[in-house]
């Protein structure tokens, strides 16, 4: 798709604004939430695996930094 | 007054070289039974054919090891109370291993896999050389200690998603097994165990899940000790590149 | 039926993405205020050795992690063994690498970069 921009750089355009449709933007939305889940899970799985730390802690850890985040995008997005 | 007409049906797997299936039994309904006590009553009292595993009966041995409405579980210490689900009572073989007649499985393939994964002892001693001076407070020895109590009875094998889909996979009790013996300074084995474990059925195929963590009865704990596992293989894999 | 070398090689590209992903979400947040278009990416990336760095090592990450997840997956969950299994991997990790280079090198050093 990206490559489009050399090629063919009107149809890119056509398509950016396909991509202004809520549809779409509830499912990069979705995208977004299912790529920190795997992000952050996959963290936590390498806690689990290399820290000599309690599960219970792990969890915690991950959820802390999982929430952080939400909140910081959170304002990040409103602030600008 | 010994009279109670009470009863209960229970689904109890039956195969006997054929496609096995559930079939319904009605069996007293007693306050405080165990599904030990239903899977006998049945044996001795309406189909005699009725083939299954147990020993001490007291939750010590884990023999009796069955599937009890889904989940592995030691039925002399299941309370028929606590399981049993709208009515319903389900006892089969445990998972993923292959079934000889009725409840009872074939443990070989998990003792192969024991073996595959290096969970033998490998003497460096004999008689003739002093003990191994190994105080309890020694980090590797209080690991070894909390991975020790196993006593193979497949519950964690059973319960594990990864045993399922991967035939080659060594499993939660071998590898937790492995793991103690990595902590025993008296073992002389620890290259051909790390590579074992580290080879294609091993270690690194645990997602951390811990079905095996949920369900173990002597609450061991195999994903930490996988955990583990994956630490030494990965230090090894580290030092040997140095 | 993953053994060491696929294991590390998974964690290591999984560590590697971790900044890259986060410095990923924060580019786009930034990018989308007031609208999408072409010549707004092009103005950024086009010439920059620095985003065909950032975004490259990207696309070398994300096609070894996800061939070897895939891996996995088609194994634990369909079968898949063998020389297929391998085959399917290499696919995998050519098509998202072929992707992914095609896109990074379009938007940077193609079409007489500077």
């Amino acid at each position: 798709m990206l490559s489009l921009a050399i090629s063919a750089p009107a149809r890119l355009d056509g398509f950016l604004r396909f991509t202004d449709l809520t549809i779409v933007k509830l499912a990069e939305y979705g995208l977004v939430f299912l790529l920190a889940a795997h992000l952050f899970g996959g963290l936590r799985l390498m806690a689990l695996e290399f820290l000599p730390w309690s599960p219970h802690q792990k969890t915690m850890a991950a959820l802390a930094v999982a929430f952080a985040f939400l909140v910081s995008t959170l304002f990040f997005l409103k602030a600008i | 007054m010994a009279d109670r007409m009470q009863t209960m049906t229970v689904s109890i797997w039956r195969e006997d070289g054929d496609d096995g299936r559930f079939e319904k039994y009605e069996v007293p309904a007693r306050e405080n039974q165990t599904v030990l006590d239903v899977v006998a009553y049945v044996q001795q009292h309406i189909d005699h054919t009725l083939s299954y595993r147990f020993a001490c009966r007291v939750g010590m041995c884990g023999s009796c090891a069955m599937m009890v409405n889904g989940s592995p579980r030691w039925t002399c210490r299941t309370h028929v109370s606590k399981v049993v689900a709208d009515d319903r009572l389900e006892v089969a073989p445990l998972r993923n291993l292959p079934v000889i007649k009725d409840l009872a499985t074939d443990m070989d393939p998990f003792f192969e896999k024991w073996v595959a994964a290096e969970a033998v002892f490998h003497p460096s001693k004999t008689r003739h050389d002093p003990m191994a001076a190994i105080t309890p407070d020694d980090p590797m020895r209080i690991a070894a200690s909390e991975a020790i109590e196993c006593i193979n009875c497949a519950v964690c094998y059973a319960a594990c998603d990864v045993v399922e889909s991967n035939p080659d996979y060594f499993g939660p009790a071998a590898l937790n097994r492995s793991w103690s013996l990595v902590n025993d300074i008296r073992d002389d084995g620890q290259d051909v165990r790390l590579a074992a474990v580290g080879s294609n059925g091993g270690c690194h195929n645990c997602h951390s899940q811990q079905g095996c963590v949920q369900y173990c009865p002597n609450e061991l704990n195999p994903t930490l000790s996988i955990a583990g596992l994956k630490r030494e293989t990965t230090k090894a894999l580290f030092r040997r590149s140095r | 039926m993953l053994d060491l070398r696929l294991y590390m090689l998974q964690r290591l590209t999984a560590l590697i993405m971790a900044p890259l992903v986060i410095g990923h979400i924060a580019v786009m947040i930034y990018a989308v205020q007031g609208g999408l278009t072409v010549d707004e990416i092009l103005a950024r990336t086009q010439g920059s050795v620095a985003w065909f760095l950032f975004y490259g090592s990207f696309v070398v990450a994300v096609s070894i992690h996800g061939a070897i997840g895939l891996r996995v997956i088609s194994f634990e969950w369909f079968g898949l063994k063998g020389r297929a299994l391998q085959l399917f991997s290499w696919v995998v990790f050519a098509l998202l690498f072929g992707l992914g280079a095609k896109a990074v090198y379009a938007v940077t050093f193609a079409g007489g970069g500077l």
